[in-house]
């Protein structure tokens, strides 16, 4: 049996012990002397949110079929357990093994959303491993980032050896080659680096250097070596069907965010929301081949023993075989007494038909995110949702039984009105009026509940709204209030219920969004003030962030309210992430003369990821041109 | 068809809590592929009943399910098929056959079994055999029972079946009621024993393991204590 890294006592006295011990079926044991590649992968948050995460259970899955390779699991200790092994000096350790991370070659560092920044470096300090990266020697592993947010990795470039940026599956293999031959041939840490540097898809912070103009904008972005890329272009998958994807997918003991079979349907999106940055980074859409996934779908359930199997994708509605696949599944799910979940549908009568099948319509809800609540507005972020639709899929709900209702909306979209706003409130209550002119008095089982939910909109890097100034705290605030006292208006606002996300850590997120390098210092300083788990409302501790830009003499407003001229150099321009700065130009351009931009399926729209030939650029269309 | 599954947990395995345990099973036996009865409704699920929640850090030979199943070839190809899917720590020691008219595993829960051993820097050198027989003999045992809200003292003596010091690796064993109305935890025993000998108690010095689980096929007043899995049968191929 294994050895626990932590002792009774303490898995006693912390809160979800489980979360420490590893053991879960499908998780990979392997033999130390078989292996010459140490990989810890962690998400940089708590287990039950970090083992929900599709990405890992990809690389995880592929790192560990290498037979030189052993690919373990690390999360962020609990606050609970935080504090205990800092005050025992308890190295962090991986999950499987229970070994301590700094003994690893690699650790790898998804970075999901900005708000795990300071989790980050809780991860680094707990491992023992020299937060800053020239700092490190061969004592401690490579650190290695990836996920969204290395796609700006500017304001966290201080505290990591390499990005990998783009997706896992390709280069993986010759990095850790090189890895093994640089070792194998005693070449050092910095040597090791500059070749890796080389590497498609690699960026090497500390072989790049910035220079800024007196106003703060930066002035030049170059490599300090002649022999590494200018820019670095991201890694993508060409063919999507035949990869990496896990078969038996790790199983925890206790219940997670994300408790199911996860189906990757497809890649990208072929929307172009003007918001969306995963709708651009992850262009072209590619689709997997249905026979693939059905044949994936019945492996992973008879693998996991899971009772519920999800659909993932940006735009599931979009999926050319959607159909076919979810009869397949309906079926199959039937005799098994497996439950289908079917997140980001479009709501029509295909998908409520659907539905109706796999859910139970009393208890379930149905979503729509309209985003904006004018129709102006919607063209503006070239969300091609209609009022019409919006209504013409509530009624169909209606008349199927369903009486709940989710609406999401974003509250300071670039050049959003009062009216807008009212938009939110109207378009509530034309629902709930929909609802009582469907269904009639006798069959109504209580009121229509309408949730409608406001985010504040934060401007993303290689999104068209990159450009866009956000709001203030104060504004985001004025917007949300305009947005109760409308609902408050209606007729029907007794069945309207209204939700408003945190205004403070919205700020935040915007900060980090589009920061540079010049914010891993007021990052370092937080974390070192005690700044850890800032994405969980009951931790973050606003006052000190505030408090610590100002200490390092960061405006706040420069990062976030200030609007960016068109020829700005943004720190994230070194990375081509396929879609063209000059694509993005225009459709920034085309948002404020309130223009619908057509999707990949419709038209080409030349955004520059053709260059990938591969998926919807590569099929063959009928009315469009490449 | 009723089955009684017996299992053990042991190792890393012990900070798994009850309900975690059972959503555990409920996939096992879908990896298995064991044709376990569904119950009717919109969202069917696994017809399973376990019978003594066991406190997460706690060890056991003895632990208790009961499963509704549609089909079965042998009792021993069950267990077989199973323990393919179990992780380390988890083990299915026996799967009978119940009778039609068996009670369900929670319900026919009268006592369990348990050894409680020390663990090292907790080592009680006040015990010996006579401490605990001293103990056992008094007319009552009176202990007080603190709740969220409120505390009371009730005598735990009637609900001690057995309570024995074992010499040679210096345990005790004990076999305490365990039914859902009057479940004794082996630690408050141990409580009990440290007060009456002025001794200090840490709940951490214990390492407890369910040795067993019982049932009462006597009557109130005349107990006959049987474990769980003696009322059914097994079955061959």
């Amino acid at each position: 049996m294994r050895n626990l890294a932590l002792s009774d006592d303490i898995l006693m006295k912390v809160e979800k012990p489980a979360r420490y011990i590893g053991n879960e079926v499908n998780s990979v044991m392997k033999s130390k002397p078989d292996i010459s590649v140490r990989f810890a992968m962690c998400f940089p948050d708590v287990y039950e949110i970090g083992m929900s995460h599709l990405g890992i259970q990809i690389l995880y899955d592929m790192l560990n079929r290498f037979d030189d390779t052993w690919c373990e699991r690390v999360y962020s200790p609990w606050p609970d357990l935080d504090a205990i092994m800092r005050e025992k000096k308890i190295p962090l350790f991986a999950l499987e093994s229970q070994d301590p991370i700094k003994e690893f070659d690699f650790l790898g560092i998804t970075i999901q959303y900005e708000m795990c920044y300071t989790n980050i470096l809780q991860i680094l300090d707990l491992s023992q491993i020299p937060l800053i990266a020239t700092e490190r020697t061969w004592e401690s592993p490579i650190v290695i980032g990836g996920g969204p947010c290395s796609y700006n990795p500017e304001p966290i470039a201080a505290f990591f050896d390499i990005f990998y940026i783009g997706e896992g599956e390709t280069q993986y293999r010759a990095l850790l080659d090189l890895y093994k031959k640089c070792r194998e041939s005693g070449e050092s840490r910095e040597a090791f680096l500059v070749e890796a540097a080389k590497l498609p898809g690699m960026y090497v912070p500390r072989f790049y250097e910035v220079t800024y103009y007196e106003d703060g904008t930066i002035k030049s972005f170059e490599p300090t070596r002649a022999d590494i890329p200018r820019t670095i272009l991201k890694e993508i998958v060409t063919d999507v069907s035949n990869t990496y994807y896990p078969e038996k997918p790790v199983v925890p003991f206790i219940k997670c965010t994300q408790d199911r079979v996860v189906l990757e349907i497809q890649r990208g999106c072929i929307r172009g929301c003007r918001f969306c940055q995963a709708g651009q980074l992850y262009r072209p859409v590619r689709e997997r081949d249905v026979e693939m996934l059905k044949s994936y779908a019945i492996k992973m359930l008879d693998n996991t023993g899971y009772d519920e199997i999800s659909l993932s994708s940006l735009s599931s509605s979009d999926y050319t075989h959607l159909e076919e696949l979810i009869n397949f599944l309906i079926d199959k799910c039937k005799e098994k007494k497996v439950n289908i979940s079917l997140p980001s549908l479009r709501i029509d009568a295909f998908s409520l038909d659907v539905m109706e099948k796999v859910q139970d319509v009393r208890k379930s809800s149905l979503t729509f995110a309209p985003e904006a609540g004018s129709q102006r507005l919607r063209n503006v972020i070239n969300k091609g949702l209609m009022e019409e639709d919006i209504i013409k899929g509530a009624t169909l709900a209606f008349e199927g039984g369903w009486n709940r209702v989710k609406l999401y909306f974003m509250l300071g979209l670039p050049t959003e009105t009062e009216e807008d706003i009212h938009g939110i409130a109207e378009l509530s209550n034309k629902i709930a009026v929909a609802f009582y002119d469907t269904v009639p008095k006798e069959k109504r089982t209580g009121k229509v509940q309408i949730v409608a939910s406001t985010s504040f909109f934060i401007p993303k890097p290689f999104t068209p709204f990159q450009w866009a100034p956000q709001c203030t705290k104060e504004q985001f605030l004025e917007k949300a209030y305009k947005t109760r006292r409308a609902i408050l208006e209606q007729l029907n606002q007794k069945s309207i219920k209204y939700n408003w996300h945190e205004a403070d850590a919205s700020v935040m997120e915007g900060i980090f969004a589009r920061g540079d390098r010049r914010l891993s210092k007021p990052i370092l300083k937080a974390y070192q003030k005690g700044c850890i788990f800032d994405a969980w409302g009951e931790y973050y501790k606003h006052d000190i962030w505030m408090e610590t830009f100002a200490e390092c003499g960061i405006d706040i407003a420069f990062y976030t309210t200030r609007e960016r001229s068109l020829d700005e150099v943004f720190p994230w321009d070194f990375i081509d992430c396929g879609v063209s700065k000059t694509f993005l130009k225009k459709e920034w351009q085309r948002a404020l003369e309130e223009q619908v931009t057509p999707n990949c399926q419709q038209q080409c729209n030349a955004c520059g990821a053709a260059r990938f030939q591969c998926g919807i650029c590569s099929a063959k269309k009928e009315g469009g041109s490449l | 068809m009723k089955l009684r599954v017996k299992f053990s947990k042991h190792g890393a395995l012990r900070f798994i809590g009850h309900l975690d345990v059972m959503r555990y099973f409920q996939k096992a036996i879908r990896r298995a592929g064991i044709d376990i009865a569904y119950s009717t409704g919109f969202s069917p699920h696994q017809i399973m009943s376990f019978a003594a929640p066991l406190g997460v850090g706690l060890e056991s030979n003895g632990e208790y399910m009961d499963i509704e199943v549609c089909s079965l070839t042998s009792t021993q190809e069950f267990v077989d098929a199973l323990n393919a899917q179990m992780a380390d720590g988890i083990k299915v020691l026996e799967v009978k056959l119940l009778p039609d008219n068996a009670g369900n595993a929670m319900a026919s829960v009268a006592a369990a079994r348990y050894t409680v051993a020390f663990r090292k820097e907790y080592y009680p050198f006040f015990l010996n055999s006579s401490v605990v027989d001293n103990f056992m003999s008094q007319e009552q045992i009176i202990v007080t029972k603190k709740t969220k809200k409120s505390e009371s003292t009730f005598d735990m003596k009637p609900y001690i079946f057995e309570c024995l010091f074992q010499k040679e690796n210096c345990s005790i064993t004990m076999t305490v009621d365990a039914s859902s109305a009057n479940n004794l935890k082996p630690s408050l025993v141990v409580r009990a024993l440290y007060e009456a000998n002025k001794q200090e108690f840490d709940d951490f010095g214990l390492f407890i393991t369910r040795e067993e689980t019982y049932t009462n096929v006597g009557t109130a007043d005349a107990v006959q204590l049987k474990p769980l899995g003696a009322v059914g049968v097994n079955i061959d191929e």
